[in-house]
């Protein structure tokens, strides 16, 4: 018996199932009653939770909005398993049922053409959402998404250009002064960044905790992608990156930790002794453990200043799959989270991050009464908006996270000496032909 | 009456035979499925790019080619053979010894018991937990380093895991750290099933306890010495949790603790079931002659 109701139960959601599918008009009441997102942290998932109108919390990855069901699947980035999880989703999305496939996920520029090129993904004006919308928003976070023929497919809220945060107490202490104008002289272009290394030395701080943190602002600054016409190819600038670190970790001007490490974090204290590191908004929010009393961050100890370059870092952007069967409400919250100025301007003050909103960040930007905490009052929102323009991304791959991830740990074999740069160098191609089997060297 | 006698004798072999399907059906199932699957997978090009499939396409023994041209795969084998080596040396002798110890009547070992477990708790903590512990412990601004440092050892932190030697010992420690007690406590069932009354025959005969270790205990050891020989050489050659977690699968520096079963997990990043396969064929055939070797070797001084 109760067999037989369940299979009746089934068939009736599998009628109902291609009904809506074939009458899914945007904004019709027969939507999905789940919505699935798939994501790799709570960043996103707090914004929504906070800020969405009308999201109910039920627990940490479920809630509702009006009567659907709302459910985050939270796969971390470690070892590559966010990915994993997601293309093995979307790979079955065409024969899932209704309700457990896809309607949302997040990428990350890294990796974003890897999903923005394909037709897993939605165009945004599939959706309904036209360019008067998007308007306001940064013309890079709409180039990381659009595919090879010109479609946009994903929208962010955030923008991530990076600026270097250093050690106010530190600044004080080598330089006389913490004011981001006088402590940029001293790094305004890599030659006297890495001469005021030796200053910072002699004063027992380390210039940066590790090579790696400067990677991104040589890598974001390159003339030509990592493949062209799928051979591997290291661009100038990313070799000068090499000379440089190696230069520096020879001195014992910083070191080699991996990124996110405990030795590496180790900075983010006083005790680390760290003079500073390069990173976007989120950084500051998310990473510098500012809420950990006792940190630099916590009180407020931290300067920005431009740095020696330009360079974005991350990002996160919201992506339809294509089969979701909740479009208008998928169009809503990408809206909503990414155009809605109230709900943006909310995003900075309550998590000091810098949105995809150019006005809006304009205005805050001579905003004489916004001020960031972890940065000891400062306001750095002109510096990001100053950064955003000068970002160029016609230089993304989808091998990029591959490349980027594979290149720093070979080279930290060269920087340590346990290898030649030429032996570095062939370790780093082994790796990512591994990786991506199609490509050559 | 013969008839019925014969009867009798066919309907006890019927039940041996459904005895044994659990484990043929285990078998069948999950190793010869997958092995067979595995030497078929070998022969294609069949890896994904991106979220594109490419292949399966036949292309013969292209793979194995690949493989073994590179030459990386002995560098992988050598790794893996020098961090077995290196624990399992210090393993078979601190477990010949405990072994020893506990199995001898005449030390009256007090709480055997309570020694028993804790050798062999190691071995109850998740490999990955474990290799997690020791990365903490020995990381540059790790506990180790700042004892050293305070004892006046070394003045700046040793990066234990950015040299050859120093990552490779470590490995080694770990597994033997883990498995020693598991040795132990096989070696011991093997020194007390060994007839006590030679114990004490060559003890009447004034032989001290090392030549009653060397000349009776071990000679008759063999088999279970074997036995722990073997099933650990194809346990070290699957090495893989214990440094893929201590060096982030990079197996850093210059990938000289880079395990066979590491690299095969590299070729997992773009599913490549081709490469992977060849690999795990090569691999198997590897691990048979090593297996079929020790067994040889030392039957063969059995037999002297």
């Amino acid at each position: 018996m109760k067999k037989k109701v369940l299979s009746v139960l089934l068939a009736v959601a599998m009628l109902t199932g291609t009904l809506v599918a074939c009458g899914s008009e945007p904004g019709s009441a027969s939507e999905g009653k789940v919505l699935n997102i798939y994501c790799w942290n709570n960043e996103f998932r707090d914004r929504v939770v906070a800020l969405y109108p009308g999201y109910t919390k039920t627990d940490e990855t479920h809630g509702t909005i009006g009567d659907v069901s709302v459910v985050w699947h939270e796969t971390p980035n470690e070892g590559n398993a966010y990915q994993n999880n997601l293309d093995d989703t979307l790979l079955k999305q065409e024969s899932a049922a209704a309700d457990d496939k896809i309607d949302m996920f997040l990428v990350e520029a890294d990796y974003a053409l890897k999903y923005v090129d394909t037709d897993y993904t939605m165009a945004v004006t599939e959706l309904g959402i036209t360019s008067a919308d998007i308007a306001n928003q940064y013309k890079y976070t709409q180039d990381v998404v659009t595919d090879s023929n010109g479609v946009l497919k994903g929208l962010s809220w955030q923008g991530c250009p990076g600026v270097m945060f250093y050690n106010r107490e530190a600044a004080k202490e080598i330089f006389g002064s913490d004011d981001p104008a006088t402590v940029q002289e001293y790094v305004k272009d890599w030659a006297t960044f890495n001469a005021t290394a030796q200053t910072v030395f002699d004063s027992g701080y380390k210039i940066v905790a590790s090579a790696n943190d400067t990677y991104r602002t040589y890598s974001n600054n390159v003339t030509k992608p990592w493949v062209v016409d799928g051979k591997i190819t290291i661009d100038d600038n990313i070799m000068n990156w090499v000379n440089d670190s190696k230069a520096l970790v020879d001195a014992g001007y910083t070191g080699t930790h991996d990124l996110w490490s405990a030795d590496w974090s180790a900075g983010f204290f006083p005790e680390g002794k760290v003079f500073c590191y390069f990173g976007p908004a989120w950084f500051v929010n998310y990473s510098m453990s500012a809420d950990t009393e006792g940190s630099i961050g916590y009180n407020g100890g931290w300067g920005a200043t431009e740095g020696p370059q330009g360079f974005f870092w991350g990002g996160t952007w919201i992506c339809a799959a294509t089969g979701t069967d909740n479009t208008s409400l998928v169009k809503d919250i990408m809206l909503q989270m990414t155009t809605n100025q109230t709900t943006m301007t909310e995003i900075v003050t309550k998590y000091d991050d810098f949105v995809n909103n150019k006005p809006a960040m304009e205005a805050m930007a001579a905003d004489p009464d916004y001020s960031s905490k972890v940065l000891g009052g400062q306001n750095p929102l002109a510096m990001y908006c100053a950064g955003v323009d000068g970002l160029d991304l016609s230089n993304l791959s989808k091998y990029d996270q591959g490349c980027n991830e594979e290149f720093q740990k070979a080279m930290k074999n060269y920087f340590e000496g346990n290898a030649t740069l030429d032996e570095a160098l062939d370790l780093f191609y082994k790796a990512v032909v591994e990786k991506y089997p199609e490509l050559t060297y | 009456m013969t008839s019925t006698r014969r009867g009798k004798v066919v309907s006890y072999n019927k039940w041996g035979y459904i005895f044994l399907i659990p484990f043929v059906v285990v078998y069948l199932l999950f190793s010869f499925v997958p092995l067979v699957s595995t030497i078929y997978n070998s022969f294609f090009e069949n890896y994904r790019s991106g979220l594109t499939q490419i292949g399966p396409t036949f292309i013969g023994l292209e793979n194995f080619k690949t493989i073994l041209t590179s030459g990386e795969v002995w560098v992988y084998a050598k790794n893996t053979m020098i961090m077995w080596i290196l624990g399992f040396i210090p393993q078979i002798l601190i477990s010949l010894l405990l072994g020893a110890w506990f199995s001898d009547p005449s030390l009256r070992l007090g709480c055997q018991g309570f020694f028993k477990t804790v050798i062999y708790l190691p071995n109850l903590i998740m490999a990955s937990a474990f290799a997690m512990l020791f990365f903490t412990l020995f990381s540059d601004g790790g506990p180790i380093n700042s004892l050293l440092m305070q004892m006046g050892f070394i003045s700046t932190p040793f990066k234990f895991l950015s040299n050859v030697w120093s990552a490779r010992f470590l490995v080694a420690t770990m597994n033997c750290l883990m498995w020693f007690g598991n040795t132990t406590i096989l070696l011991m069932a093997g020194m007390m099933g060994i007839d006590t009354s030679l114990f004490e025959a060559a003890r009447v005969d004034g032989a001290t306890s090392t030549q009653v270790f060397f000349k009776i205990t071990l000679p008759l050891l063999r088999p279970i010495l074997v036995y722990v020989m073997i099933t650990s050489l194809i346990g070290g050659l699957q090495m893989f949790d214990v440094p893929q977690i201590l060096t982030k699968g990079s197996g850093d520096p210059m990938r000289s603790t880079m395990t066979l079963i590491m690299y095969l997990n590299k070729h997992l990043f773009s599913k490549n079931y081709g490469l992977g396969g060849a690999l795990s064929v090569i691999l198997f055939v590897i691990t048979g002659i090593l297996s079929l070797l020790v067994f040889k070797l030392s039957s063969r001084n059995e037999s002297n």
